[in-house]
């Protein structure tokens, strides 16, 4: 994975004791809030509910052991002891004093970790699809391109003062892990002539107006990455809404202007821009992508995998739901979740963290992810260390084996933590969890992802879900919206709505009756919620959830 | 018709922690809703929240907010103050916290 040279650590050290001195005369009244609220917003630091709230990027998802024991002793020494794992492959720690943040910055630096454009009107982290190297459906791995983009858009001058946050997703599979269709610019790495480039699509987004994103170039070759989003980015820069903040993400500028005249613009830049680039840039890729070898993977005999397998149910359970065919058939990709049964989806204690990361370095050639579905993963595992990981994951309450299924839940931390959540998600998130395993139905019911955000901007990804739950404020009332029949993948769809809310001691139960529908009218085992729910529509749930309305009419 | 006015009390977040802090009768902050002032004239709570704001080097974000007289003071009227005034629900942590330290 990548390191940081001198560069690198100049740059990032002088940033951070930049923002040290801005904090001190934010302490000492020489910057007012309304003053120092921008600068704070630039490294990552928001004013939260309860506290302030330090949101760390990891880049593209990938982290090293020791990268992972940094995140674990920031969470002891500064927070309580734990960190939650976010939608966009970051950390947030909801606990920070403010006279403590420089030195939580000054930590991660040691391990070539930031918190620059976590936040505000800029280019944020870049996501990637977690299984990014280790994939064995991929064409080639995205990280590279990911890190040259991180490098390229940080300190960006052109684009620190954009309409609005801008948010790009790459992956090199074409079975698509990273929601590149709910981005402001999804790449997707395709093959042409025995040539690999990049899908570009450009306008997608969940928030108050969800859109599945448009692809604006159907293959550009990779050397044409940067200026051509530079090309991008400097279209919506002119052409996007800075009068009404609703209407700024760049999904409203391509509706508003339609998509053809958008590619044509972005075509008649892209022809300036692209004599702007001499080259350097390849060369900076060159050197980036000496970071990504594919670590040389070990061989040896996998029969402790199939002994295990066969003799042990527990572990067996884990490895049908956790596991991913890696690229070497030897291989495994372990997902490992942090969504244990009522627990708060997508947090890991100190002690968990330091657990995950010593698995890595011992198992798993050094390498964490974490999924925008907030779980962590060893991408490169040999199968015969898997009964040894699986059970030291026991010990520590990282072995549950819901990977995909109706407990891998995707929550914000809505208005426990989130000061514009106009609701709470994550015990929604968290009775939901319990009460299927109570029912002992997770492994029968199969595939179904539910997807929960507090407020509008919908950072819990709702309408991407299978079923998707909405928090609102109604009259002072906690309330939740149902959609159902949204898809994160390479066929993403927005769920529609199901009709009025329920209270918050309605929901659980009002999932249960769309669960228990789903059993009844599948076809077997083998149909999906999201498959039947495409087979027959949204009636026979809506009864389901309705059944007063349906005596009405009847 | 204007909405009549609703009592209301003066919270913000400490500059330093972060935390939830409401605003007493004798200018000074506590962290505890039931110390507040419940104010119930509206011209006074603009000036209220203007005494608030002079303390804007130690404190972040004032505003009014809905309240209403309890029997040991001032209570929320809404669910979002009602957590800011106990912390998380996920965890004990926040006021809940500090109560159980006591």
């Amino acid at each position: 994975m990548y390191k940081y040279n001198a560069f690198d650590d100049a740059f990032l050290a002088e940033r951070n004791a930049q923002f040290r001195a801005q904090v001190a005369r934010r302490i000492d009244g020489s910057l007012t809030e309304d003053e120092f609220k921008p600068l704070r917003l630039m490294n990552g630091v928001y004013l939260q509910l309860h506290a302030y709230m330090l949101r760390v990027a990891i880049p593209y998802g990938t982290l090293n052991s020791a990268q992972m024991r940094q995140l674990a002793l920031l969470a002891e020494k500064w927070d309580k002891g734990y960190g939650h794992f976010t939608t966009r492959q970051n950390i947030q720690y909801n606990w920070p004093k403010l006279n403590d943040i420089p030195d939580m910055l000054d930590a991660l630096g040691e391990v070539g970790l930031h918190a620059i454009q976590t936040s505000g009107n800029t280019i944020r982290n870049t996501t990637a699809d977690h299984f990014a190297g280790a994939a064995a459906d991929e064409l080639t791995d995205p990280r590279p391109y990911a890190e040259l983009i991180r490098q390229w858009s940080t300190d960006h001058p052109e684009f620190q003062f954009l309409g609005r946050k801008f948010k790009i997703a790459i992956t090199g599979s074409p079975n698509d892990r990273a929601v590149t269709k709910a981005h402001d610019v999804g790449l997707r790495m395709v093959e042409r002539d025995g040539e690999i480039g990049f899908e570009v699509i450009v306008g997608g987004g969940l928030g108050r107006t969800p859109m599945v994103g448009k692809v604006i170039r159907d293959f550009l070759p990779q050397p044409d990455l940067l200026p051509y989003l530079e090309s991008v980015l400097s279209v919506y820069n002119v052409l996007g809404r800075r009068d009404n903040k609703y209407k700024a993400r760049i999904k409203i500028t391509v509706q508003e202007n339609g998509i053809d005249k958008i590619r044509e613009l972005v075509e008649a830049r892209f022809e300036e821009r692209r004599h702007e680039f001499d080259g350097t840039d390849q060369a900076l890729l060159t050197e980036i992508k000496t970071h990504f070898t594919p670590p040389s993977l070990r061989a040896g005999a996998t029969d402790a995998y199939r002994a295990a397998y066969d003799a042990d149910p527990v572990f067996r359970a884990w490895a049908d739901t956790n596991l991913t065919e890696h690229r070497d058939a030897d291989h495994a990709i372990v997902t490992i979740s942090i969504k244990a049964h009522g627990a708060t989806p997508g947090d890991a204690s100190a002690e968990q963290m330091r657990v995950m990361a010593d698995l890595a370095e011992q198992f798993g050639y050094d390498e964490l992810r974490i999924s925008h579905q907030q779980n962590v993963i060893l991408p490169h595992v040999h199968k015969s260390d898997l009964p040894a990981i699986h059970a030291k994951l026991k010990e520590h309450a990282l072995a549950t084996a819901n990977i995909g299924l109706i407990s891998d839940i995707i929550a914000c931390p809505g208005m426990d933590y989130c000061a514009l959540a106009t609701a709470r998600s994550i015990p929604v998130a968290q009775e939901i969890a319990a009460r299927f395993d109570d029912l002992k139905q997770e492994h029968d019911i199969g595939h179904l992802q539910i997807k929960i955000s507090g407020c509008i901007n919908a950072c819990g990804h709702h309408h991407v879900a299978h079923i998707g739950i909405l928090g609102l404020d109604r009259a002072g009332v906690e309330n939740y919206q149902i959609t159902l029949g949204g898809d994160a993948t390479e066929t993403a769809a927005i769920g529609t709505r199901t009709g009025p809310g329920f209270a918050y001691d309605e929901i659980v139960p009002a999932v249960e009756r769309l669960v228990a529908t789903y059993l009844e009218i599948r076809t077997g085992e083998e149909e999906t919620f999201l498959e039947t729910y495409r087979r027959l529509g949204m009636e026979p749930f809506k009864s389901a959830l309705y059944p007063e309305a349906q005596k009405k009419v009847a | 018709m204007a909405r009549p006015f609703t009592p209301k009390v003066i919270t913000a977040n400490d500059l330093l922690e972060g935390d939830v802090i409401y605003f007493k009768a004798d200018d000074s902050w506590t962290r505890d809703l039931t110390e507040a002032e419940l104010i119930v004239d509206e011209a006074e709570a603009q000036l209220r929240l203007l005494d608030a704001e002079r303390q804007n080097i130690s404190i972040v974000g004032a505003y009014l907010a809905d309240a209403k007289a309890g029997e040991n003071g001032p209570e929320p009227v809404h669910f979002r103050e009602d957590f800011r005034r106990k912390g998380p629900s996920n965890y004990s942590h926040g006021k809940q916290e500090a109560e159980a330290h006591v």
